[in-house]
């Protein structure tokens, strides 16, 4: 059922389909106020990445758009109309993997699509397929808890991928993986995206892989979180993890970190996160 | 529970490679000797037992020796059989029922508020108000055949196994309750894709507790009123003074107990397969 209207709804508004819209959304929580004002647009198959100081509200923005939580005020459009019961529409990947460790890689991999109707043998039979794309092959029928950081983290992106939506919400995916992982992962997803065609909204901490990966990158002020600015990358496609040391994005790095370093000093939390 | 098509992982050379180092294993002589030590102590234990009687001269009918209560082991195997069947049958219905129960009420109270408020007050309530004293009226309300018995049995069991299971159901994953919400899925998929089997650890848990309190409830109830059971042999081998034969039946019901016990571990281990995989594995490796 759930296809069914979305194809629909594809077939209504043709040409937008992938695009999000956030149009002054704000959010409170109790008394902290999460996120103000944001308005973002992303337009179909384009790669967003937002930065921002930890806790500004990055994870909330996706959430919303996910429909995870309602905003307290403003609206969230999806393929170009505004989209009030949207839980389902989008494939998001959380900050932790969240693979249920007793289900093996290929059973957490059709999880998305289990759920929106299609039969498990089906949908394995699409995993199985896109697992040496992946770097797992050979470990689809694997527990989650013998895999290594980034093959979890591979294979929480293989059920992202195969939850068969326009728009991918990827809340930081290599942050919990180290520099040298982190680095392959990210010329690994680099290959991967002219094949995806998809939406790509990314939650990062790294100025960097903001730059390398994405077309523009929004950078969010600290709480209450809104966009402060966004900034498309001068780089050209296709994308190479050499060009970390091209003089455009080494400038644009310096301008975004002195945007980002503004607010990272009014939080009074030097260095985020990590 | 969640799917009847899932295949044991297969262990490629690969696989093992790239686990994360084991925990160390233990030598052979060491898992020998963990087995040997617990048999070597109960041995000791009913030497110094047997010598002890024996040099005292202890009348049989106050303390039986070891050899006296074997001996009466085989020669009454016909009638203590009899006794372990009817309890045995008790212990099983009841754990049966107790399980079907504390799962269904477990659902229900992490499945509503509403419910969790109404009926959990009265599941603890029920846990205050002593088994012994309760057997009695079950005896008057279902008189002397099983009925009472498994009555009790569910009252002792159900217990552990709801309050074990309901922290499961909370404990699931919150980051994989969120990806399945923003999936679409509908709360009875989240139930049965993330809650329960999160729960079975717990669930287990719980199980083994009731395994090794269901023969109390048994017994208990055979106390108040039976015409059959171990806990019928036990008072009125007790009022004869058939000392040997009572601690025959109190031996048996040990170990039905301790059988129950490593019954519902050996259960677990089959279902839970990735929690032993979890275990040999450790959590990550590195890239």
């Amino acid at each position: 059922m759930q296809t069914t209207t979305r194809t629909a709804q594809r077939n209504a508004t043709e040409g937008s389909a992938g695009q999000v819209g956030v149009h002054h959304v704000s959010k409170a929580f109790g008394a902290t106020q999460a996120m103000v004002n944001v308005t973002l647009s992303v337009e179909p198959g384009e790669f967003v990445a937002i930065v921002g100081p930890s806790g500004c509200g990055k994870s909330t923005l996706l959430s919303a758009i996910a429909g995870l939580i309602e905003p307290d005020s403003g609206e969230v459009l999806l393929d170009g109309v505004p989209a009030t019961n949207r839980l389902g529409r989008v494939a998001l990947m959380p900050q932790r993997d969240a693979l249920l460790p007793w289900r093996t890689v290929l059973d957490n991999a059709v999880l998305g699509a289990e759920i929106h109707g299609e039969t498990r043998d089906a949908a394995r039979q699409r995993a199985r397929a896109l697992l040496p794309r992946f770097g797992l092959e050979g470990f689809g029928e694997h527990y989650p808890s013998a895999l290594s950081g980034g093959m979890r983290q591979r294979a929480a992106f293989l059920r992202t991928v195969l939850t068969d939506r326009d728009v991918l919400l990827l809340d930081e995916p290599f942050g919990a993986l180290d520099a040298l992982t982190r680095r392959s992962m990210q010329e690994w997803l680099l290959d991967l995206w002219d094949e995806l065609g998809r939406t790509i909204l990314m939650v990062t901490h790294d100025v960097e892989e903001a730059l390398l990966l994405s077309d523009r990158v929004a950078v969010m002020t600290a709480r209450p979180g809104t966009i402060k600015l966004v900034e498309r990358v001068q780089l050209p496609r296709p994308r190479r993890a050499e060009m970390a040391a091209e003089p455009t994005l080494v400038r644009q790095k310096a301008e975004l970190l002195a945007a980002l370093k503004d607010e990272v000093s009014l939080t009074g939390e030097p260095g985020g996160r990590r | 529970m969640t799917g009847a098509t899932r295949e044991r992982p297969n262990a490629s050379p690969t696989a093992t490679e790239r686990q994360a180092p084991r925990a160390p294993r233990l030598p052979d002589a060491t898992v020998a000797l963990s087995w040997l030590l617990p048999l070597l102590a109960l041995a000791v234990a009913l030497a110094a037992w047997e010598i002890g009687v024996w040099i005292d001269n202890t009348p049989r009918w106050f303390l039986p020796k070891p050899t006296d209560i074997a001996r009466e082991m085989v020669t009454s195997r016909a009638l203590l059989l009899d006794h372990t069947w009817t309890t045995a049958q008790e212990v099983l219905v009841g754990l049966a029922l107790a399980f079907a129960l504390g799962v269904m009420l477990a659902v229900a109270i992490a499945s509503s508020r509403l419910v969790e408020r109404a009926i959990y007050p009265a599941i603890v309530a029920s846990q205050a108000i002593p088994i012994i004293a309760l057997a009695p009226i079950l005896l008057i309300w279902f008189g002397y055949g099983m009925t009472p018995k498994v009555i009790v049995v569910v009252l002792i069991c159900f217990f552990p196994i709801v309050v074990s299971m309901v922290d499961g159901l909370r404990a699931a994953d919150p980051d994989a309750i969120a990806l399945l919400r923003s999936m679409g899925a509908s709360r009875v998929q989240i139930m049965r894709i993330v809650r329960v089997p999160a729960s079975l650890p717990n669930l287990f848990s719980g199980l083994r507790i009731a395994a090794a309190v269901s023969v109390i409830g048994a017994l208990v109830g055979e106390w108040v009123g039976a015409s059959s059971g171990l806990g019928y042999l036990m008072t009125r081998s007790a009022a004869q003074f058939q000392t040997p034969r009572l601690f025959a039946a109190v031996t048996i019901a040990a170990l039905m107990g301790v059988l129950l016990f490593a019954l519902v571990a050996l259960v677990e281990r089959l279902a839970l397969p990735w929690r032993a995989a979890e275990r040999r594995g450790g959590r990550r490796g590195g890239g």
